[in-house]
């Protein structure tokens, strides 16, 4: 009673300060403050292991031999015919894998879409199967069975499909086969889940409206599943894009792409600026690509979760 | 959607009957539709009426042509049907979740199935403009389709489906989705589209007042069985069984004595004479809760109404209507309502009260068979 007789209003009778405003508005400070504190670990994480050294990279990129500012590293980047086809010889693998995992991955997905949901996840655990086992140990088990005397060759000829081994490995070949089956998964499980999103009623209807099958699939179907479709496919093609692993064991020293020309001249001439320049490059290719893909197929919702 | 004219009345002589002939359907040893015969007519509107897992949607599905009976036939008119393709057999669909493309606009949506079948851009235009002001919405075809409200979606689902002119359509719970009031209100809309395109329907519900209200005839369906087929009045006044009694309306229900000449009594008063006993050992008494009425006890006609009295377990305000609980011999409960307006509400009694309810015996329904459901 005496709360509400001290309690100020103004001339519309509301309480000039209402009733626990600052207390419940504290609560969600402290709220969000409890938020923030969770994400601290990670977000100093990223500045200690991705700022700083990018940053430095930039830094190093744009200093000469001398220890002064220089574009020299980018200038020989321009002069030298080498680095040009390194550039070349990556976009090159990084598309023609992209597109591989497209034609394998999309009938996949689009199989796995199909099936009863236990049958479904056996077959997802075929295809995550391989994300299990190391990077190294898939590439070089890729060796042993491409290589000359490798078990495909053997077998190939055994039955007569062909006569002499063939080239299957240390070039752009194997590079890709080994690629494409490491980059699979990274396509198959976006597209997967944009396919499971379509609903079956859609199909019915339409049958229903007088769509053949194959009607239906190419104006209803594929259509929404593009967006899964082109977001598995960048994450691929940038992944791709500064791979070293795969392409410098099947590749044989054949096919450069920018992160074995990086390693090349960090071991041979220990010139951390141009290597700095290759990576600093490379890095800002990726996210005008990122930028531009990301505007141009509206794909917010299928990469960054937003509505 | 009331009715307007246009040139999208489909022919009467172009709406097809519906011939299902004992088509069966078996998942597993659970039969979903167990040798159903069933005869649309042209033009009618039928509902096909049952709980969840009673084989209405199985049914309709087979007549749309998405999943293969085991056997059995379908006719639409002379035309068996039973291994086409669900695209090539012409018949409009509306879908519980509207299934509308998202990647299209409202007028999209909507022109998908002419340009299917080649008609002109120009014409299918103009046709699109006629099923958008048929469904009331008129100059809302540049929508996309998530910027529309749930009724809306409703409308255009319904547009799309009839804008083909097929001679068949086809509705699986097309306003589940809605809220209570918007429903209402298009059942109404949805009878009168009907009327106007004249186009044979089948539809499907577990709504028992939507069949009532939308229908020429039901079906009821239970276990994969076609358990009745009538007239909405038929099956609220005359329920073939204690399902059908249960399933539609309100009900109570309760068990009568055969003296072996063909009347039947409860708790020792005769309520029914000349009843031609079938192969049934038991029969019961349904009871519609609007169809009793307070009466004074002695003041009543026997030979024309039946007398109910006991005490008042449970009396409950619902707004249009009270809804009343009344115990008799402690041993059945007999359920019943009556208007709230003053006149009527005067007589409001306590739980407590003993009271007489009067059964005209007109209103007497018998149905063979026990409580047990």
């Amino acid at each position: 009673m005496s709360a509400h007789n001290t309690a100020n209003f103004n001339a519309e009778g509301r309480r000039v300060e209402p009733l626990n405003e600052k207390s419940l508005r504290s609560l969600d400070i402290q709220e969000q403050r409890l938020l923030l504190s969770l994400a601290t670990p990670a977000v100093l994480a990223v500045i200690a292991i991705v700022v700083i050294p990018v940053g430095w990279l930039f830094y190093l990129s744009f200093t000469g031999s001398d220890g002064q500012f220089s574009l020299a590293n980018y200038q020989r980047m321009i002069e030298y015919k080498s680095y040009a086809r390194t550039f070349v010889t990556t976009f090159q693998v990084s598309i023609l894998t992209t597109l591989i995992c497209i034609m394998i991955g999309y009938p996949l997905a689009y199989f796995l879409a199909m099936l009863p949901e236990r049958l479904a996840g056996f077959f997802m655990l075929a295809v995550l199967l391989p994300f299990w086992t190391s990077l190294l140990v898939r590439t070089y088990a890729w060796l042993v069975l491409l290589q000359k005397n490798g078990i495909l060759n053997d077998l190939a000829m055994s039955i007569g499909l062909w006569d002499s081994p063939l080239k299957l490995v240390h070039n752009l070949t194997g590079t890709l086969i080994g690629m494409a089956h490491i980059m699979l998964p990274f396509l198959v499980l976006p597209l997967y889940g944009s396919m499971k999103k379509i609903q079956r009623d859609l199909m019915y209807a339409a049958a229903n409206l007088g769509a053949s099958p194959v009607q239906a699939f190419w104006k209803i179907y594929f259509p929404m599943s593009i967006s899964g479709m082109v977001a598995g496919s960048l994450i691929v093609f940038v992944l791709c894009l500064g791979f070293y692993v795969t392409p410098a064991v099947l590749g044989g020293g054949r096919v450069v792409m920018v992160a074995t020309q990086i390693t090349a001249i960090l071991e041979h001439q220990f010139d951390w600026g141009a290597a700095s320049a290759l990576g600093v490059v490379l890095l800002v290719v990726t996210m005008l690509i990122l930028t531009v893909a990301t505007k141009v197929f509206k794909l917010d919702a299928a990469l960054f979760g937003k509505r | 959607m009331s009715i307007q004219s246009n040139n999208l009345h489909t022919e009467s002589s172009t709406a097809l009957p519906i011939h299902v002939q004992d088509l069966t359907k078996k998942y597993g040893e659970m039969y979903a539709l167990d040798s159903v015969n069933l005869e649309v007519k042209s033009g009618e509107f039928l509902t096909l009426l049952g709980p969840s897992g009673s084989g209405k949607t199985t049914l309709l599905m087979a007549i749309a042509g998405f999943n293969r009976p085991d056997s059995g036939s379908i006719r639409f008119g002379d035309e068996e049907v039973i291994l086409k393709p669900p695209h090539k057999r012409g018949v409009g669909m509306v879908f519980q979740s509207y299934a509308l493309f998202p990647h299209m606009t409202v007028a999209e949506n909507i022109a998908f199935p002419l340009k299917l079948r080649g008609v002109s851009a120009a014409e299918a235009a103009e046709r699109v403009a006629t099923a958008l002001k048929t469904v009331q919405l008129d100059g809302l075809g540049d929508r996309g389709i998530e910027q529309l409200s749930g009724g809306q979606k409703q409308r255009v689902a319904l547009a799309r489906a009839f804008v083909f002119r097929p001679r068949i359509l086809l509705m699986d719970e097309p306003l589940s989705a809605l809220d209570k009031k918007l429903r209402e209100q298009m059942q109404i809309e949805l009878k009168h589209l009907h009327e106007q395109l004249g186009v044979t329907t089948v539809y499907v519900t577990h709504d028992q007042r939507e069949a009532l209200t939308m229908s020429d005839r039901i079906v009821v369906i239970n276990n994969g069985q076609l358990t009745q087929i009538g007239t909405p009045n038929d099956i609220y006044n005359h329920p073939a069984n204690a399902f059908v009694a249960d399933f539609i309306g309100e009900s109570t229900m309760l068990p009568l004595t055969h003296d072996g000449s063909g009347s039947l009594y409860f708790e020792g008063s005769l309520i029914k004479t000349n009843y031609k006993t079938s192969d049934a050992k038991e029969w019961s008494l349904v009871i519609r809760p609007e169809r009793l009425t307070v009466v004074k006890s002695g003041q009543c006609d026997p030979e024309k109404t039946i007398v109910f009295t006991g005490v008042i377990r449970e009396f409950i305000f619902q707004g249009d209507t009270a809804f009343a609980m009344m115990s008799v011999n402690d041993k059945y409960n007999l359920s019943f309502r009556f208007g709230t307006d003053a006149s009527s509400w005067q007589n409001a009694m306590q739980p407590g009260d003993s009271v007489s309810l009067g059964l005209n015996r007109s209103d007497v329904i018998v149905i063979p068979g026990g409580l047990e459901l």
